[in-house]
């Protein structure tokens, strides 16, 4: 519990620091947000200006800004955007789901694949199996993610047309009730099974596409963590008192690689967090990705901030929770 | 003198160990592949059978004839935008490399044996870096710098020197509890002279191995900026740019495919090499090195 707490408590203080961090950055800026508010003729307008910088308490000293931005934003307020003049909250809201939906598609099929190839490859190891295993991987980490998502879609939708390009859903389909916001978890939850096998249609290019790089990037680590597992005493002797081979390999040696396998996951989905924002683009996926892209090239600082925030905080909620995953699975960490 | 045969053949034991590493085929196709990219940037003046930018009425033209790749949708030859693409792609992201190198490694090693306060501060905002996905940040300091390859690096500096820092800095910590390292500062040497010769040393070839794995994914963000419309501005004959040329050319596909398997090969041929040097290091250096390869 005492270990919990420690962890919990770091990150909290880093979710403070990245609040701090999103705050900087869009202020340490050179580029005017204010003339990539207004644009460049009402910029010119001094008047025009001044009330821009007092409705958006611009002309606040920096600290203060900071604290009323921190209040706002422990109350679930992240501000207007400058470009759509909706509140970014909401727009948050509707993009959060897209991407987890697609990104947790990514992983469980990364997981297992990732993880059944390396372990493959560690117990077949210097062998013909194991040095194909390790080409297809790095093949698998040197694929420019947009391009693929291209590739893919070109060959699958344009071509064939067995997939759907884009989007969640069909035109013609109507999201289910909201309940969680992944369309495949609402549209069971309503009993649409017609909707479940479209959202499920949908996923299938862009989840793929992402999952590649994560693929290849749990196969090397999977192996290695085999490896150095394998050359223990305890395996040895749990082989040598005549243990099923299966038995070992799941119950000792798998067990045993888990922890820095589950390290990678957290890195893992930080890298598909950023494949999100290249294959979003690509499949006209309205999640994070394509939001956060928007925000950047326009400089809508409030949204600029508000996908810091998001992405910072799911960040960190995730290496908790590895880290709380760490005591589980391995009783040692609970005691250092 | 002695010592200076010493360090000699420390230096040769240590280059003999690397080098079985380059015999097997992974790491000869690698070192093949990346080569001739090197040599195609090198003379690409002379291979590109016409001006990158120079644009014609033949437009769209599919590959073959006197087009190889076809031409793109002002009529400028793929393939000579593919091979000047060479010049751009590869040395920023080596420029990159080498820059987050000695940025996170000066302060992963000042962090390391200095300690205390200095450590904290420096390790603390690597954990904040490390607290957003790479891209995302790259891509709100490129937007905020404004779009060009310059900025472009600058921020994958920003983002990129955190995961030397760390990895330098447990090298440090290790190597300077070692007892030659304690016997050169009693004797006298200055922080900067322990760090130069006894733990430099030390910290060498694991910080090395992460450049050259960190060289492919280099190229690869900085391709998906400039895809994004963040990196390189147009005329240039940019990789990344060019595949986003392509997104609105369906019909057209190779202008997107070209530069595409550009990126893929080059790409490829690093992880082969990294991949092969990480092999020649001790599986334990091989976890440190691995601590960030995205």
């Amino acid at each position: 519990m005492r270990y919990v707490a420690i962890r919990l408590g770091l990150s909290v203080l880093l979710m403070f620091g990245v609040t701090v961090v999103t705050f900087i950055l869009t202020n340490l800026v050179p580029a005017d947000p204010v003339q990539a508010a207004l644009g460049e003729q009402a910029a010119a307008d001094p008047s025009i200006v001044a009330k821009f910088r007092a409705d958006n308490g611009l002309d606040q000293p920096l600290v203060a800004q900071y604290f009323t931005y921190l209040n706002n934003v422990l109350h679930g307020n992240f501000g207007v955007s400058t470009q759509t003049r909706m509140p970014v909250a909401d727009e948050l809201a509707s993009a959060v789901p897209a991407t987890i939906e697609l990104a947790l598609a990514a992983i469980v099929f990364s997981t297992l694949i990732g993880i059944g190839l390396g372990l493959w490859a560690a117990l077949k190891q210097r062998t013909i199996i194991d040095q194909v295993i390790r080409v297809v991987s790095l093949i698998g980490l040197s694929w420019p993610t947009f391009w693929l998502a291209l590739v893919v879609y070109y060959v699958f939708f344009f071509v064939l047309g067995v997939f759907p390009g884009s989007g969640r859903l069909d035109p013609v389909s109507i999201a289910p009730p909201q309940v969680t916001g992944l369309y495949t978890v609402d549209s069971l939850i309503a009993g649409q099974w017609g909707t479940f096998w479209d959202a499920v249609y949908h996923l299938v290019l862009p989840a793929s596409v992402l999952a590649l790089y994560t693929i290849g990037l749990l196969t090397r680590f999977a192996r290695s963590a085999v490896l150095e597992v394998l050359d223990l005493d305890y395996v040895k002797a749990a082989t040598a008192k005549g243990l099923p081979r299966r038995t070992v390999v799941f119950g000792y040696v798998l067990r045993g690689a888990l922890v820095p396998i589950i390290t990678v996951l957290g890195l893992a989905f930080g890298a598909l967090l950023s494949g999100t924002v290249l294959v979003e683009k690509v499949y006209s996926w309205h999640g994070l990705g394509e939001y956060s892209f928007a925000a950047a090239t326009k400089l809508d600082l409030p949204a600029i901030m508000g996908v810091g925030l998001i992405v910072g905080f799911v960040y960190i909620g995730l290496n908790f929770l590895v880290d709380v995953l760490y005591g589980v699975i391995d009783p040692r960490v609970r005691v250092a | 003198m002695s010592a200076d045969i010493l360090t000699q053949r420390a230096k040769r034991r240590r280059w003999l160990k690397i080098a079985p590493a380059f015999r097997t085929p992974l790491a000869i196709t690698g070192i093949t592949i990346a080569a001739l990219w090197v040599l195609i940037a090198i003379f690409a003046p002379i291979l590109a059978p016409f001006d990158p930018l120079a644009q014609d009425f033949d437009r769209l033209m599919p590959p073959g004839g006197e087009h190889l790749f076809g031409t793109d949708a002002v009529g400028r030859d793929v393939l000579s935008r593919v091979i000047s693409g060479a010049r751009i792609s590869m040395p920023l992201a080596l420029a990159l490399v080498v820059a987050s190198m000695v940025v996170g490694g000066t302060l992963g090693a000042i962090a390391g044996y200095f300690g205390r306060a200095v450590d904290e501060i420096i390790m603390r905002i690597a954990d904040l870096v490390f607290a957003f996905p790479t891209i995302i940040l790259a891509m709100v300091i490129t937007a905020a710098l404004g779009p060009s390859l310059t900025n472009a690096v600058i921020a994958m500096l920003i983002v990129s020197w955190p995961a030397y820092a760390r990895v330098t800095r447990s090298l440090v910590i290790s190597a300077r509890r070692q007892e030659y390292v304690v016997a050169g500062r009693l004797l006298g040497n200055s922080p900067f002279t322990t760090l130069r010769r006894d733990i430099l040393p030390n910290v060498l070839s694991p910080v090395f191995v992460l450049a050259m794995l960190d060289v492919g994914t280099a190229i690869l963000l900085l391709a998906g900026l400039s895809f994004l419309g963040l990196g390189a501005t147009p005329p240039l004959p940019d990789w990344g740019a060019m595949v986003s040329d392509g997104v609105q050319q369906f019909s057209a596909w190779w202008i997107a495919a070209f530069p595409g398997l550009a990126i893929f090969t080059v790409v490829m041929a690093f992880n082969f090499i990294g991949d092969s040097l990480r092999d020649s290091l001790d599986p334990r250096a091989q976890d440190a090195v691995q601590g960030r390869a995205m």
